[in-house]
């Protein structure tokens, strides 16, 4: 029998990340900016936080003394600042000097996933550990830890409550931005400008004023999805290369939710058990077919986009200017 | 929004005319050397080295040696390759991001044959499946999603990256099936002993074939894509999709022709690493080239003879800042990083070269831009 309460936790523990990563894209998508540089930003978010919360441990005179508020709050506010640094970054290059958002785009992901892996080695150096990773597990306890009637209530605490608060924060977040942008006017301006920034000019929009807003903010609800495969997922634990390609999925899961933060809930979680279905069906000595599975996710974003695609509904399009530069006088 | 009408902004941007060669140029190079000197100061910062070592340093990785050299002009090779291969897309305005993709289904396609028809054919006719499969195998690569695009207007950016990962997986399967010994995750070398299906070796140059026929497919390209039939439809699809369908141009043929010679040429390259120069397969074989090689392109306007020059630029730095992650004793992803930087300075520069920053008082010497 598949066993569906082990299962549905792990798969959302695997989805969160990429929850956070899609709903700070799509964010980013919503006011026109492909944001390629997703996969590098969490990795920065990661970074910072672990930077954060090793300089904050180092400080202590022993593990005893941590307290909960700076425990939480300092590789909080450190993740959020990086990821906001590489989201500003990014906006400069393609909102003010107009440069292309592909490449612009690479060159964040190469410069993040370096960023994050040359300072995650130089910290496990500093740190005199022998082996090959860096564990804050002080600081990632009080990070997982869960409602205090988890362990209580059988199969569904386990399913339902047996997360750290960054899950619960994940699914909120989410929640909001759907909202923003279905049902308030910052959320119908911010689509106004991602479909026609020329349109949304002449309605009295400051353009570049909301691409800045929303790939930033988009960038700093990205990075927690790092913060959150390390201090949570992951047990605190940073080794170079773990996050691995987690940060496309994230984008393939932007069009897998037809760029509705809502549907990503559900669909991050599918997802996350795609990911690790592999771990699940028994395959015997069969290795090899384990590598198949590893590549559903992506074959099923590819049928989304296609299906999205053929049927050719409006409301479930990209947004129609994505990826292109606005420049007010050039029409 | 809200400031009065009347006031002049401070500073006005407008589009400049065609900047004359040299002008472009000049300002790209003022670009790498800002970047370059912002990267040494870091490196200064990080390591306390002496900035002009940390020069000598770089120029030392591609040219202390020989055989440095001969590697440099091998990468080059390659990732020129796989630029050239994308080029005719983007002039399209289609946006291949799938060249890692296109690349490991050409490389799979050769291990298969190397590997499946080592004791069938004889090696000439191995090497000729070798080339038809893998341009076969990447060209397919390079369909579907032109197939979608064609059809129905699927995003080919999102669709193309997808398939990286398809083709890494596939690949990773593959490996699993052919590893040797059972259980090691790798393939090794294929056909150590017998060098069945290894491409000829030129005179004692191991790179030589490679940097030879990647020179062709770029003089080749270049007459195509400036002075062919097929270029101009290209070039007409990438400026106006609807000129194009006015003036009788099947659209959906142009981009799906275009995808398959762009793919056919990333499976090649593919071919070339496997069977030239690696003779083994990995998932990591392409070495993030199909990412670079769209900056390789953009950087050189889509100009084949200009892409050897940045194609260069790139893999030049590439090398010195992993040689400068080695000799200061840090870790490889130092290199990134600075890589990352210059990249960023470069993307920053175009802005200089398109537009013109006009101050309102028209004599303002002051910098725009930190």
């Amino acid at each position: 029998m598949f066993d569906f309460v082990s299962f549905i936790p792990r798969a959302v523990m695997q989805g969160i990340p990429l929850l956070y990563g899609s709903t700070g894209e799509t964010l980013t998508e919503k006011s026109g900016n492909l944001n390629l540089g997703i996969p590098g930003i969490m990795y920065v978010g990661a970074i910072s936080g672990v930077i954060g919360g090793f300089l904050y441990e180092s400080s202590l005179s022993s593990p005893d003394a941590i307290r909960t508020l700076p425990a939480i709050l300092i590789p909080l506010v450190c993740s959020m600042v990086g990821s906001l640094l590489m989201g500003l970054l990014y906006c400069f290059l393609t909102v003010t000097l107009r440069a292309n958002q592909n490449v612009t785009g690479l060159a964040l992901t190469t410069f993040g996933v370096g960023f994050g892996t040359f300072f995650g080695g130089s910290l496990i150096k500093l740190s005199g550990s022998s082996m090959p990773y860096l564990a804050l597990s002080a600081s990632s306890a009080i990070y997982r830890r869960t409602l205090p009637f988890a362990e209580s209530t059988g199969w569904f605490g386990k399913i339902f409550l047996s997360y750290g608060f960054l899950a619960y924060a994940a699914i909120i977040v989410s929640l909001v931005v759907a909202y923003i942008l279905k049902r308030t006017r910052v959320g119908l301006h911010l689509r106004a400008v991602g479909e026609s920034p020329n349109t949304a000019d002449a309605a009295g929009i400051n353009v570049n004023r909301y691409k800045y807003a929303a790939t930033c903010v988009g960038s700093m609800i990205a990075g927690l999805g790092g913060l959150y495969y390390v201090m949570d997922y992951s047990s605190g634990i940073w080794a170079n290369n773990a996050f691995g390609d987690r940060g496309w999925l994230a984008i393939a899961l932007v069009i897998f939710s037809i760029w509705r933060p809502n549907v990503g809930i559900l669909s991050s979680i599918l997802f996350g058990g795609l990911y690790i279905l592999h771990m699940y069906i028994p395959t015997g000595m069969n290795l090899a077919i384990k590598e198949i599975y590893k590549m559903l996710p992506y074959v099923v974003t590819i049928i989304v986009l296609v299906v999205t695609s053929v049927r050719n509904k409006r409301e479930n399009q990209p947004p129609q200017s994505l990826g292109l530069p606005y420049f007010r006088e050039e029409r | 929004m809200a400031n009065s009408t009347t006031k002049e902004p401070l500073i006005h941007i407008t589009k400049r005319g065609l900047l004359p060669w040299y002008g472009a140029w000049g300002i790209r190079g003022g670009a790498i050397l800002l970047a370059l000197i912002f990267c040494a100061l870091v490196t200064t910062v990080v390591t306390g080295q002496n900035p002009l070592s940390v020069y000598v340093t770089i120029f030392n990785a591609s040219f202390s040696t020989q055989r440095r050299t001969w590697v440099l002009v091998q990468n080059i090779a390659m990732l020129l390759s796989v630029s050239l291969a994308l080029i005719p897309a983007f002039k399209m305005k289609f946006w291949n991001l799938g060249g890692e993709g296109q690349m490991l289904a050409g490389g799979l396609a050769t291990a298969a044959c190397m590997i499946c028809l080592k004791d069938v054919f004889p090696n000439w006719a191995i090497i000729l499946c070798m080339i038809v499969g893998s341009i076969a195998a990447g060209a397919l690569w390079g369909f579907i999603p032109a197939f979608f695009k064609a059809r129905f207007n699927t995003n080919e950016t999102l669709f193309t990256l997808m398939m990286n990962y398809v083709a890494t997986q596939l690949v990773a399967f593959f490996i699993i099936i052919w590893e040797v010994p059972k259980g090691a995750g790798k393939i090794g070398i294929i056909n150590q002993q017998t060098q069945i299906g290894w491409l000829p070796v030129i005179g004692n140059y191991k790179y030589l074939l490679n940097v030879i026929v990647v020179a062709v497919i770029c003089v080749v390209m270049y007459i195509y894509l400036g002075y062919s039939k097929h270029g101009y439809e290209i070039s007409v699809v990438g400026e106006s999709e609807r000129t194009a369908k006015y003036v009788g141009i099947k659209v959906s043929r142009v981009i799906i022709r275009t995808m398959l010679l762009s793919g056919a040429i990333c499976g090649l390259t593919g071919m070339l690493l496997v069977g030239g120069t690696d003779h083994t397969l990995t998932t990591s074989i392409t070495g993030g080239r199909g990412f670079t090689a769209v900056m390789v392109a953009w950087l050189a306007k889509f100009n084949p003879i200009w892409m050897i020059l940045t194609s260069f630029l790139l893999v030049f730095l590439q090398r010195g800042a992993s040689e400068i992650s080695t000799v200061f004793g840090l870790n490889q992803s130092y290199g990134d990083i600075l890589t990352g930087i210059i990249l960023f300075f470069i993307v920053g520069s175009e802005f200089f070269i398109q537009y013109k920053i006009n101050f309102r008082h028209a004599a303002g010497k002051e910098e725009a831009h930190v």
